[in-house]
């Protein structure tokens, strides 16, 4: 009995923490941050591949739309609404008073400068993803114009912003660029 | 683990005595489902749903690695090996209409299941965590569920995939980048189909691990019982065999009639016709409903159409869907009341009727179309829902008179304790 107190007064330090304890503090880490370490690729492995991402960016010709007509583009494997609003439709969306909407922009930010009769939009519902109804001929368009998403009853104006139902966002605009008059890049 | 006069494993056969001296497996299930477990004697049919809901997981495993057999989930062909299935592999037609109605079985089944700890509320102490685990595994269910209808990649499943990965989508800051890893892509893809047959091969095992703890949590107090009283003497049980395996039986029989007859004579009947058409990412079938199973959870998703204090509408009917089941687990602290059983409490009774139509109402509105009357209706009975567990179930539990309970589960059948004669299977002690 004497000889193993003395054994455990020799392999302790002055503040009373053993060799041992440390040992075992400093194995249990290594192990925890190396098995954190191989949980990240198999949560990684999960995020959206190479080749997923590869497919991000899409030309599109847009010389045979006239106004008052739209297309259903894709990009990223989901719709993009590209629409050649009528002046018509381009006064119905500068009328609204801004700060009266759920997501306030305007359709001048929304468009690019010198081409706002080109409203180009994600055909994805901010809500829960649903295609719009309006691009398609003979659409329905909702009553402020726009689309009318049929799924859970979201109506987006002539600028594609959201005016009622359940949607939180306006119609995402994608990035994207025109090449020259009658070709558009998005992505 | 049980009571003290249950019946103990005694094999005659050597080989029996050989195997249970090495692996007491047999004695295992003796005690656990066989003459060994005592339950309480007046088990009405309601008790018949845990066994049937064993046996509904158990059918779906069979045809379901069956299935995967033939199966193909890849976006390109899985479309076109789900018509395989159905037209070219032997009894492949049967096999998938098993398996598709065997959810609808499932679901249904479990629902009485749930509905019945409701009534008997079955979910107090000293039972807390068996209600719990089912809980858990009710939750597991839903996912199984819901990644299983993605893999025929229709239309329904596609939108479905797209509806409900969007559901995360509505969480703040993180929700888009959540939403992208779940698909491992901009829209349901081929990644998303891959991974879901993964996940929808392996998440009935986890289930059958859960159901696991779950009847090990029941098997300490043992089963509750129609008039709530605990079992107090041997008079008041019978051995689970032959008794309940011949009740269980018989109810299985009755629940075998109703699913075959779904599956042989209106096997689409609780599908969607457009989900035969194979998926299409830039259309939207015009009515996207899930599965009947969850209408109730998607009317209240859906009541949720103006925006809350701060809180946008779509994280609203997300967080109210979800929380919709997440109040069960506060059940058994909700529910006050010392009396178990709804048959001795006569206010808690109508309102537990009530909850039922109110669930009826809703999964009748969550399968309408997104339009009046059905938004309001839903919202209304949304709002009852919660009321019932979140007010009135507290508020009637410190309010009630009770009725008299009886003194016994012998008392209850045979009217007195003297009259009651032990069971066959156990010597009589007088």
């Amino acid at each position: 009995m004497a000889e193993q107190a003395s054994i455990a007064e020799a392999t302790m330090t002055g503040d009373g923490v053993r060799r041992r304890d440390f040992i075992n503090i400093a194995a249990v880490s290594f192990a925890g941050v190396g098995g954190l370490a191989a949980i990240y690729p198999l949560i990684s492995q999960m995020a959206p591949s190479a080749d997923v991402l590869a497919e991000s960016s899409t030309e599109i010709d847009i010389s045979a739309i006239s106004p008052g007509q739209a297309i259903k583009a894709v990009w990223r494997k989901q719709p993009v609404f590209i629409r050649n609003l009528t002046p018509v439709e381009i006064a119905a969306a500068e009328k609204v008073d801004v700060a009266s909407l759920r997501d306030p922009q305007t359709l001048e930010q929304r468009t690019t400068a010198g081409k706002t009769n080109w409203l180009i939009t994600m055909g994805v519902c901010t809500h829960l993803g649903c295609v719009p109804l309006g691009a398609g001929e003979g659409e329905v368009k909702g009553e402020f114009g726009g689309y009318f998403c049929p799924c859970h009853g979201s109506v987006y104006d002539t600028a594609a912003r959201i005016r009622k139902g359940p949607a939180p966002k306006n119609l995402e605009v994608p990035p994207h660029e025109f090449s020259s008059d009658t070709v558009v890049k998005i992505g | 683990m049980s009571f003290p006069w249950a019946n103990e494993y005694k094999p005659s056969h050597p080989l029996m005595k050989w195997v249970d001296e090495r692996l007491p497996l047999p004695r295992f299930v003796y005690s656990a489902v066989g003459a060994g477990y005592p339950v309480p004697r007046n088990l009405n049919y309601m008790w018949n749903f845990g066994v049937l809901a064993g046996f509904a997981l158990v059918l779906q495993i069979v045809t379901g690695v069956v299935l995967a057999m033939h199966y193909a989930a890849n976006s390109g062909v899985a479309f076109d090996s789900v018509e395989h299935i159905m037209r070219d592999v032997n009894w492949g037609w049967m096999l998938r209409y098993a398996h598709a109605n065997g959810a609808s079985m499932f679901f249904i089944v479990v629902y009485t299941h749930i509905f019945r700890g409701f009534f008997y509320s079955s979910y107090k102490a000293p039972r807390e965590m068996i209600w719990l685990l089912g809980v858990v595994i009710f939750l597991l269910m839903m996912a199984t569920a819901f990644m299983g209808y993605v893999l025929p990649w229709g239309q329904m499943s596609f939108w479905g995939a797209k509806v409900i990965t969007g559901l995360f989508s509505a969480i703040p800051l993180v929700g888009t980048p959540l939403q992208q890893w779940l698909l491992g892509g901009f829209a349901p893809d081929n990644a998303a189909l891959n991974r879901f047959f993964s996940l929808h091969f392996l998440l009935p095992f986890v289930i059958l691990g859960v159901i696991i703890l779950h009847v090990w949590a029941l098997h300490i107090p043992g089963s509750s019982n129609p008039t709530g009283v605990e079992v107090k003497q041997e008079s008041d049980t019978v051995p689970f065999h032959p008794y309940y395996t011949a009740k269980d039986g018989f109810g299985l029989g009755v629940f075998l009639i109703v699913y075959c007859g779904l599956v042989f004579f209106a096997p689409n009947l609780l599908g969607h016709p457009d989900n035969y058409i194979p998926a299409n990412p830039l259309s939207t079938p015009a009515h996207i409903v899930p599965e009947w199973y969850f209408w109730p959870f998607y009317a209240i998703l859906r009541a949720f159409t103006s925006d809350f204090l701060f809180i946008p509408a779509k994280l609203m009917g997300v967080l109210a869907m979800f929380s919709a089941i997440l109040v069960w687990f506060f059940l058994p602290w909700l529910d006050t009341s010392p009396v178990r059983s709804g048959h001795y409490r006569p206010l808690f009774r109508k309102f537990f009727y009530l909850l039922v139509v109110d669930v009826l109402v809703l999964g009748y509105c969550g399968g309408a179309p997104a339009a009046e009357p059905y938004v309001m209706i839903s919202q209304i009975a949304s709002m009852y829902y919660f009321l019932h567990f979140l007010v009135i179930l507290p508020v009637v539990s410190s309010i009630e008179t009770p009725q008299p309970l009886p003194f016994s589960i012998t008392e209850a059948v045979l009217g007195k304790d003297e009259h009651a004669t032990l069971s066959p299977a156990t010597p009589a002690v007088a």
